[in-house]
């Protein structure tokens, strides 16, 4: 059978990393700042988890240190764009190449192989019921982040930052302050994606490793409008898409044709779901 | 004076040289000279050695440039131009392995097939936009990786050369080639890419439809109010950029090694220079130009680094990403540095 527990055991651990970025840029799409680059966030992730693991031995330590990094990352994005009122997506953007360009340096120069770092004893996450402890925490992160956003005066404020600064403002909650928060906190979500990914879906490093999931995460993002169980829902479309794609695989289709599925099933949902509402007004900084 | 202190304040110097000198600390951080290693990237890139190779890579930087530059005029950013670059590449192939026609009626055929299919698939990213309010940033990128699988399953498979273990279709037929100068493997593409340069210059410049996309640009709801088409111009300027980016494909594909190599087009990051050319730029035609060319420069030139100093090549990456950085953030000099300057050296006048 196709469809079986199997098939949605694969969907669920393709779906942790998209989960965790897509969280991230959930928070700062809230607070108004249109985040795109997760991808880059998420790949520094990658490395930093890879690379402590290996010189730690321990990939507890690598996991806490790639949330460490991502956020120092993501503070780039932070002072350029709310600080300097710099353009966001031009930073996103930047902030992607440096990440592939910085990881692929220091892979060369740390580890002195190009391509891909593989050791057998590089040490990954341990699997509890069959899911890395990040699978579980990425569950707990969605629950905690629906309620934050619809119950915690945290999450009140950080909305209110995002739809009308100005009046945030005027009752002194400066947005300046909740727009850092919500980008440091997506930079910690997307060091524990990178984690995920290279720690716990794979226990390796290659270069470019994210391959456009912190886009799909950009995706996960405006298909669940920016909601917690929507960014769940849109997450989960993607990795039942990419989980079929390698079942295909199995039966004999090329690879090529399941590489792309997870693309053209995101672009397919998202038109469905535009097509249906009218653009609602965006945030500042949201791409028209 | 004020006109230097303003081009020294001006946050492009600055993002430049923060690159520059950002990249000697990472330099200095690997135990190598800086000195020598940016010599060696520019002798590398300029010398009698590497110039031939400077100018192919720069045919590519640039035209690619072009194509993100254009739509980035007026605000748009087609973030997949590798997808309409390697169906533009694939285009051209199977077009010159089975077009009847005599060979140099077949380069013309392949150059105007690649360039019909990247401008098609950017035109479909268009309309994912204006039809179905899918932006264009997400739908050009989300369309690129698809048109990439497929282009390398066609030359895996269906085209692949009989025989052969790499992932590439059959040799074009004799005669079905750009030509070269010389003997270097620069050919007839860059001419045709400085063609579309000077064009682009000439309509951003001299042209009211140049007028219009940078006005779109710098503000579009003034030039909606002023009559501009919006969606009109997003389909038009998405087909000229997927159209010179397919153009990019196929100029590859009808130059050495005149076949279509799975990820040949993609693996050297041309769509991403390019569109760090074009940014840095800010899109202005010249300012693209020489951006692109800087870049070409650093590509090439950061292999002879490798060689000389055994510092990775990523490095050159790097450098391009912080100047972009450096640049979105917008941080310049403070002005006071230059005040301060001026007024000791007025006091030191008197």
């Amino acid at each position: 059978m196709f469809l079986d527990s199997d098939l949605l055991m694969s969907a669920l651990r393709a779906l942790t990393p998209i989960l965790l970025a897509a969280l991230g840029g959930a928070l700062c799409e809230r607070a108004g700042v249109f985040n795109i680059g997760l991808e880059g966030m998420m790949l520094m992730g990658c490395f930093t988890s890879v690379a402590t693991s290996w010189f730690t031995g321990s990939p507890w330590l690598g996991v806490l240190a790639a949330a460490l990094a991502a956020a120092a990352y993501s503070l780039v994005l932070a002072v350029g764009a709310v600080t300097l009122r710099g353009d966001a997506v031009v930073l996103g953007i930047a902030m992607n190449l440096l990440a592939v360009g910085l990881t692929s340096f220091l892979l060369r120069t740390v580890f002195g192989v190009q391509g891909t770092f593989d050791d057998p004893s590089l040490a990954g996450l341990p699997l509890i019921g069959g899911f890395t402890p990040l699978a579980y925490l990425s569950w707990a992160a969605v629950a905690v982040a629906a309620l934050l956003l619809s119950r915690h005066v945290w999450g009140l404020r950080l909305r209110g930052v995002g739809e009308a600064p100005d009046a945030a403002a005027t009752l002194g909650v400066s947005p300046a302050k909740y727009q850092y928060g919500a980008i440091l906190l997506s930079g910690v979500l997307c060091g524990l994606a990178g984690a995920q990914l290279a720690l716990g879906n794979v226990t390796l490093f290659t270069e470019n490793m994210t391959a456009g999931r912190g886009w799909i995460a950009v995706v996960a993002v405006m298909l669940g409008r920016a909601a917690p169980l929507g960014v769940l829902l849109a997450a989960l479309l993607f990795g039942l898409a990419e989980a079929a794609g390698f079942r295909l695989q199995g039966l004999g289709l090329p690879q090529q044709a399941t590489d792309a599925a997870p693309y053209v099933v995101t672009l397919g949902a998202l038109f469905l779901t535009t097509a249906r509402r009218r653009r609602r007004p965006r945030t500042t900084g949201a791409v028209q | 004076m004020t006109r230097i202190s303003g081009a020294l304040r001006s946050p492009l110097t600055f993002s430049v040289l923060a690159g520059l000198v950002i990249g000697a600390l990472f330099l200095l951080g690997t135990g190598a000279d800086p000195i020598a290693a940016y010599e060696a990237v520019v002798t590398g890139a300029l010398g009698a050695d590497g110039i031939g190779s400077t100018l192919t890579t720069g045919t590519s930087v640039l035209g690619l440039a072009l194509a993100l530059a254009i739509p980035l005029r007026a605000g748009l950013i087609n973030l997949g131009g590798d997808g309409q670059m390697v169906l533009g590449g694939i285009t051209a192939a199977v077009t010159g392995l089975y077009s009847p026609l005599p060979a140099p009626l077949t380069v013309v055929l392949a150059l105007l097939a690649g360039m019909a299919a990247g401008a098609g698939y950017a035109v479909l990213a268009a309309l994912c936009e204006n039809r179905l309010g899918v932006p264009l940033l997400v739908s050009s990128l989300l369309l690129s990786y698809p048109a990439v699988s497929l282009a390398s399953y066609l030359a895996r498979y269906p085209l692949k050369e009989p025989g052969s273990s790499l992932p590439q279709t059959r040799a074009l037929p004799d005669g079905v080639a750009l030509p070269a100068f010389g003997d270097s493997t620069v050919t007839l593409g860059l001419v045709l890419v400085a063609i579309a340069a000077a064009a682009y210059w000439f309509t951003d410049r001299r042209t009211a439809v140049g007028y219009e996309i940078r006005m779109t640009g710098l503000n579009p709801r003034f030039s909606a109010y002023a009559g501009v088409e919006r969606r009109g111009l997003t389909l038009r300027l998405m087909a000229l950029s997927g159209g010179l980016a397919g153009l990019v494909g196929a100029i590859g594909v009808l130059s050495f090694p005149y076949r279509f190599v799975d990820g040949s087009l993609t693996a050297p990051g041309y769509t991403w220079t390019g569109l760090t050319a074009a940014l840095l730029a800010a899109a202005a035609p010249l300012g693209t130009v020489v951006a692109a060319f800087f870049f070409a420069v650093l590509q090439v030139g950061g292999l002879a680094m490798e060689r000389t100093t055994e510092v990775p090549r990523e490095l050159t990456q790097v450098l391009q990403a912080i100047v972009i950085v450096f640049l979105a953030a917008r941080l310049r000099f403070p002005g006071r540095w230059f005040a301060f300057t001026r007024r000791t050296r007025e006091s030191g006048a008197v």
